[in-house]
């Protein structure tokens, strides 16, 4: 029955077509996504030496700057790239960041308990979140957008419930109930808001490039990298071939929760202060940059270089349009503008 | 004379330069049930799409009710009263009778309304003639059995003022006990004048419905004659043909005496129906250097069979499998290929390839555990891999690392192959590993079978092309509904035997 549906799937690159490419090589080159990513982001930039508010532009401080407050979505998008190279989406990372956020405030400014305890507690949390999420959806087949929409609410709710629905400041309670209001941060969230290099990047854009790294030696160093990308391709293949398909989305998920977990520390740190409501919408950034990238919605195509200009590019896009003072209403506009048109210029190479 | 309602003349067609059909003739009259049959990949399929509007660019001239017609899409045909009754049924599960027979040609009514009342007036007519008056109308069709969703969408060709029906293999989807309400309604719609062209593969219906037969073989036209003028032993040697060529390559016996795969008891529950098995309770053997053929049509359980052994099914295997000395009773792909057991699945976009990655790791996949050492990845050890595969296999392709999607088939089959080979597996089961791939490459296959099976391999091999299963299996198993009917040797085995018996006669 099937064989004339499957000589019209296989004819079309059948002969010597694998031989002979017939496209020219420029053609190929502007084909290739990571030169398309590029593009944009080089664009992007060019925008900037245009509009370059008087020679701010061409300083080093908005760059530094520019990192350092993408640094956030970017750690939240090296997780985010990790789930959808599997053919999913995680819409908890907001959440779950501000359900990490919440405790490292807490245990760490209000209870003065040690850096070293708060910290692996915080990272466990968001690791938990996340691997939960692969678990319902690897075990019970759960739709990746219903698995992880839950986890959004119910990581808010926790977040919420931890801190009492308000920010958790830099405050102890005297015995009586008063409250103290402290001077001084935690070691910890000052050295997370320093700059080093002579005070030329900020640690949390350290932080960001150092989670870039882990998910680049995941994705390519290692077996469960292709897996991940092996399983987006083609989840029953993989299967067949004996690749470990609930462990693998259970990794993928719980990194992108790993990721989450740091990315809330660097937020409260930032802001000094644990708030429930931190991180909302961030998974729609983190995904945007993901996308921008060029990393494929359906999973197995992309990676975490193509990431990084999707970061880079969304982050210039933002600081070229504050740094000409455009206001935040025709800005929000204008930056839905530019992803519609990136997006459209990745698509157009699927042809 | 019956008024002719179809009239194909010197019909072809081909998919870049293969061609699958080529100069059929074929005619449909008022009040016939007018049988194809044809062996898998005869041309069955492709001669019903042209008809009913799939396929809109064919060599030959084709009329319907005496006019010159050329369907561009499945809608004009069936706008034209050509309708095709689907193997998998085309209702919308969630619809209820009536909307699914109107889809899409809603009774107008001004402001966007469609007028309900009239509809299901018109169905409960329809209805009436399916012996269905009775039928719920208004609750979703996923309520109905299989049989009564069939009849449901003989009514909606009906409300098309269908006059030529196609139904393919319409007994296979349906309980035995339905299937004589389904011939009494062919009856019926015969009488009313209707003519229907009817796909089978079971020989007893053939000759329970047919007024006239034309058969097909390899996509060329073999006769077509009156059931009464054809008796079965005719018919059987008009399928297979007579093929004398030298497609295939010697092969030489490399049968050792010892057994190497022994099935004992093997079932494989339907997951749809946890009560009924896709394959029951089949026991052999195998040896060492052995090719075993596994024969039987589709739905046969062959192919399920193999997946069974390889662990597709999981939890829904039940038996023992005996690899040399190691018996065991679990199934799950992964142990499958840790003992040596490798499956090549019949369906290379499905579950063969992962298109969007490179053909190195496309070949190192299935193996990537044992080049790596406690998950870190060894990429050498992966590129030699893939690079003894391709001289191997004779992959041509530019570079390892362009996406598999863009090989030809019948090179993303030998990088498959090769993808199993480099697992070292002492049993190679391959379920149509030369579909869909140009003739050269099969010959490089069939070579491949003969080396392999003189080191020791033992090959279970499933293939619709019956010479190809007769020139290269030692031994072959045909199997019917699920169970192994007949068992042939590399002598005894002729077209026409197993024909006979995979099709239950």
């Amino acid at each position: 029955m099937s064989t004339p549906n499957d000589l019209a799937a296989a004819s079309p690159l059948a002969g010597d077509a694998d031989l002979s490419d017939k496209s020219s090589p420029f053609r190929r080159f502007f084909a290739k996504a990571w030169v398309r990513a590029m593009l944009a982001l080089i664009i992007i930039f060019v925008l900037g030496c245009i509009f370059n508010a008087n020679g701010t532009f061409f300083r080093w401080t908005p760059h530094r700057d520019m990192l350092r407050q993408t640094s956030v979505y970017g750690i939240l998008a090296c997780g985010m790239t990790m789930a959808i190279l599997t053919g999913g989406i995680d819409l908890g990372v907001g959440s779950v960041l501000a359900a990490v956020a919440v405790p490292y405030s807490l245990f760490l400014m209000v209870h003065e308990w040690s850096a070293w305890i708060v910290v692996p507690i915080c990272l466990v949390i968001g690791t938990a979140c996340g691997a939960w999420n692969g678990f319902l959806i690897g075990r019970f087949k759960f739709q990746p957008f219903i698995a992880t929409l839950a986890m959004m609410t119910f990581a808010r709710g926790l977040a919420k419930t931890m801190s009492s629905s308000r920010k958790i400041m830099n405050v102890s309670y005297n015995e009586d109930g008063s409250i103290i209001y402290k001077t001084v941060f935690p070691d910890l969230t000052n050295w997370l808001n320093a700059r080093i290099l002579g005070n030329n990047i900020a640690v949390v854009t350290i932080i960001m490039f150092a989670c870039m790294l882990l998910t680049y030696i995941i994705l390519n160093k290692l077996t469960w990298g292709r897996y991940v990308y092996s399983v987006g391709g083609n989840e029953e293949a993989s299967r067949l071939s004996g690749v470990p398909v609930l462990w693998t989305k259970i990794l993928a998920y719980g990194f992108s929760g790993f990721c989450c977990a740091i990315a809330g520390i660097c937020q409260a740190a930032q802001e000094y202060q644990g708030d429930p409501e931190a991180g909302m919408g961030y998974e729609l950034n983190a995904i945007g940059m993901v996308v921008i990238g060029g990393t494929s919605l359906a999973g197995g195509r992309g990676g975490i270089g193509l990431t990084i200009i999707g970061v880079l590019t969304m982050g210039y896009l933002d600081k070229i349009l504050s740094l000409n003072a455009v206001e935040e209403a025709s800005r929000l506009m204008l930056t839905a503008a530019i992803i519609v048109i990136a997006v459209l210029f990745q698509s157009s190479r699927r042809k | 004379m019956a008024e002719t309602l179809v009239k194909m003349t010197n019909v072809g067609k081909s998919f870049s330069g293969v061609t699958v059909l080529q100069g059929v003739n074929f005619d449909l009259v008022a009040g016939e049930v007018h049988v194809l049959v044809g062996e898998n990949g005869a041309g069955k399929s492709t001669l019903i799409k042209i008809l009913s509007g799939v396929y809109p660019d064919f060599e030959g001239e084709m009329e319907v009710f005496g006019k010159p017609v050329r369907y561009e899409t499945p809608i004009q045909a069936s706008q034209a009263g050509v309708s095709v009754i689907h193997q998998e049924m085309s209702l919308i599960p969630a619809l209820d009778t009536v909307d699914n027979i109107f889809l899409g040609r809603e009774r107008k009514r001004p402001f966007w309304r469609y007028d309900r009342p009239a509809q299901e007036r018109h169905t409960r007519e329809l209805l009436a003639r399916l012996d269905l008056a009775d039928l719920n109308i208004r609750v979703p069709v996923e309520e109905f059995s299989m049989s009564v969703k069939q009849r449901i969408e003989i009514a909606k060709a009906l409300a098309y003022d269908a006059r030529i029906f196609i139904m393919d293999e319409p007994t296979s989807a349906i309980p035995e006990s339905d299937v004589e309400l389904l011939f009494a309604i062919i009856a019926q719609l015969k009488a009313e004048g209707f003519g229907i062209i009817y796909i089978t593969h079971k020989m007893e219906e053939i000759y329970r419905i047919a007024d006239r037969l034309t058969v097909l073989r390899n996509g060329e036209w073999v006769i077509t004659e009156t059931a009464e003028n054809l008796p079965e032993r005719e018919l059987v040697k008009k399928m297979v043909g007579r093929e004398l060529d030298n497609r295939f390559p010697p092969r030489r016996r490399t049968i050792r005496d010892r057994v190497r795969l022994r099935v004992e008891n093997l079932s494989i529950h339907n997951p749809d129906l946890p009560d009924r098995f896709l394959v029951h309770d089949v026991s052999f053997s195998a040896c060492e250097g052995e090719i075993l053929g596994i024969s039987g049509l589709q739905g046969s359980g062959n192919t399920e069979l193999l997946n069974g052994i390889f662990g597709t099914y999981g939890k829904l295997t039940t038996g023992r499998i005996s690899l040399d000395d190691d018996v065991r009773n679990s199934f799950q792909p992964i142990d499958s290929i840790d003992r040596g057991i490798s499956l090549l699945t019949n369906d290379r976009k499905a579950s063969g390839i992962i298109p969007e990655a490179s053909v190195q790791d496309n070949i190192a996949l299935a193996s990537l555990r044992r080049y790596s050492r406690k998950s870190w990845r060894n990429g050498k050890e992966e590129a030699a891999a893939a690079r003894r595969q391709k001289t191997a296999m004779r992959i041509r392709l530019h570079d390892l690392s362009q996406a598999i999607s863009t090989l030809s088939g019948g090179n993303q089959q030998k990088a498959l192959i090769g993808r199993w080979l480099e697992t070292d597996p002492k049993v190679l089961l391959l379920d149509e590993p030369t579909r869909g791939i140009d003739v050269g490459a099969k010959f490089e296959i069939y070579d491949l079978m003969n080396e392999l099976t003189a080191s020791g391999m033992t090959i279970l091999l499933i293939t619709s092309e019956l010479p190809e299963l007769l020139a290269m299996s030692d031994r072959i198993l045909v199997m019917h509904r699920g169970h192994i009917t007949a068992e042939f040797d590399r002598d005894s085995a002729t077209q026409e035997n197993i024909v006979h018996a995979a099709m239950g006669a």
